[in-house]
């Protein structure tokens, strides 16, 4: 996660198949609740949320690749 | 500032965050074109500076204010007599026009039709939020009927221009529709545009929850996303008479036309 750049629009959440994340409660410098990956250990590396996320906010990396 | 995400070294990361509202698509069109541009460049077709981006005004032709090619934001409406002039005049570039619908088909939709009509080597994406998104939610030629805007409190009474039958009907090379719900597909058929010579025509169904989901009753963007998605659907071979966009029923996603005719560039130049 890049956290200044999310503006907490939900996308991601709304699209992860795994339910890997979750809105925090913490606030980056403008003010949104960013998104951050609880569950990181359910990831299956997809990346829909990297292509979903408006903001270049959110980018994958997979280990082994 | 150092390159964090992938698409980084295509970003000019000092601009950013970018001025878009909370989940608006025209973030998920820019981040798809960059990974098909990435694409080409990783397979050697041509390099970054080879590619150029024209737009006019509005949300979506802010997207060249952050993207780290060769630019220009031109008047409203003449990204594409812009993009007609660089492109006769360099002809080994790459030039992309980014617009929306009150850009490309409202204000400039006489010049879409003729450099459509030339076949020229251009491609072309259009962000189609179906509404005027930075004047405040006024009705556009694409707007669907019986929707409300801030114009159009008893709904749309207007038939909506279809630019896919539209520009089916020219001389053209490549015409597909995609949807930001489907970021897989934009990505593919920008790839296929960008392959290939002549005039290549992508709209691309997004959302504006800020002005367009708020009069009719989808103010959270991840509502608005999934009653898009609830009328999304894909064909691989659509025929151009189910193009029409009716709300609420089935908007179908596809490549309408796939030619390889020679081009303007081409017939201009010789081979």
């Amino acid at each position: 996660m890049i956290v200044d750049r999310c503006k907490e629009c939900g996308l991601c959440i709304n699209v992860c198949p795994q339910k890997v994340l979750e809105r925090g409660n913490e606030f980056n410098i403008y003010g949104y609740r960013y998104v951050s990956p609880k569950y990181i250990e359910k990831c299956v590396g997809c990346r829909l949320c990297e292509y979903i996320c408006p903001d270049f906010a959110i980018y994958v990396e997979v280990d082994g690749l | 500032m150092d390159i964090i995400h992938p698409l980084d070294r295509y970003l000019r990361t000092d601009r950013l965050p970018h001025i878009w509202c909370p989940g608006c698509g025209i973030g998920i069109v820019i981040s798809a074109m960059l990974r098909a541009i990435d694409r080409h460049i990783s397979e050697g077709h041509f390099t970054q500076d080879d590619v150029a981006t024209v737009s006019g005004i509005g949300c979506t032709a802010r997207a060249t204010l952050y993207l780290n090619f060769d630019s220009a934001h031109v008047i409203h409406g003449r990204a594409i007599p812009f993009a007609i002039g660089l492109k006769v005049i360099k002809p080994n570039l790459k030039v992309i026009v980014i617009g929306g619908d009150g850009d490309i088909a409202a204000i400039g939709g006489n010049h879409l039709l003729h450099s459509a009509r030339r076949n020229m080597d251009i491609t072309v994406i259009m962000v189609n939020n179906m509404v005027y998104g930075m004047t405040g939610g006024q009705v556009a030629p694409t707007t669907p009927m019986k929707v409300y805007t801030t114009t159009t409190p008893y709904g749309n009474l207007e038939y909506p221009l279809n630019l896919i039958k539209l520009v089916s009907s020219l001389n053209t090379n490549y015409v597909a529709r995609a949807s930001v719900t489907h970021p897989h597909l934009i990505e593919r058929y920008i790839y296929n545009a960008l392959s290939r010579d002549g005039f290549s025509f992508i709209e691309v169904i997004s959302i504006c929850p800020e002005v367009f989901g708020r009069h009719i009753g989808f103010r959270n963007p991840v509502e608005l996303f999934n009653k898009l998605k609830s009328m999304i659907k894909f064909k691989a071979k659509p025929s151009i008479d189910e193009s029409d966009i009716v709300w609420g029923k089935e908007i179908v996603l596809g490549e309408y036309v796939n030619e390889y005719k020679s081009g303007f560039i081409k017939l201009l130049y010789g081979s």
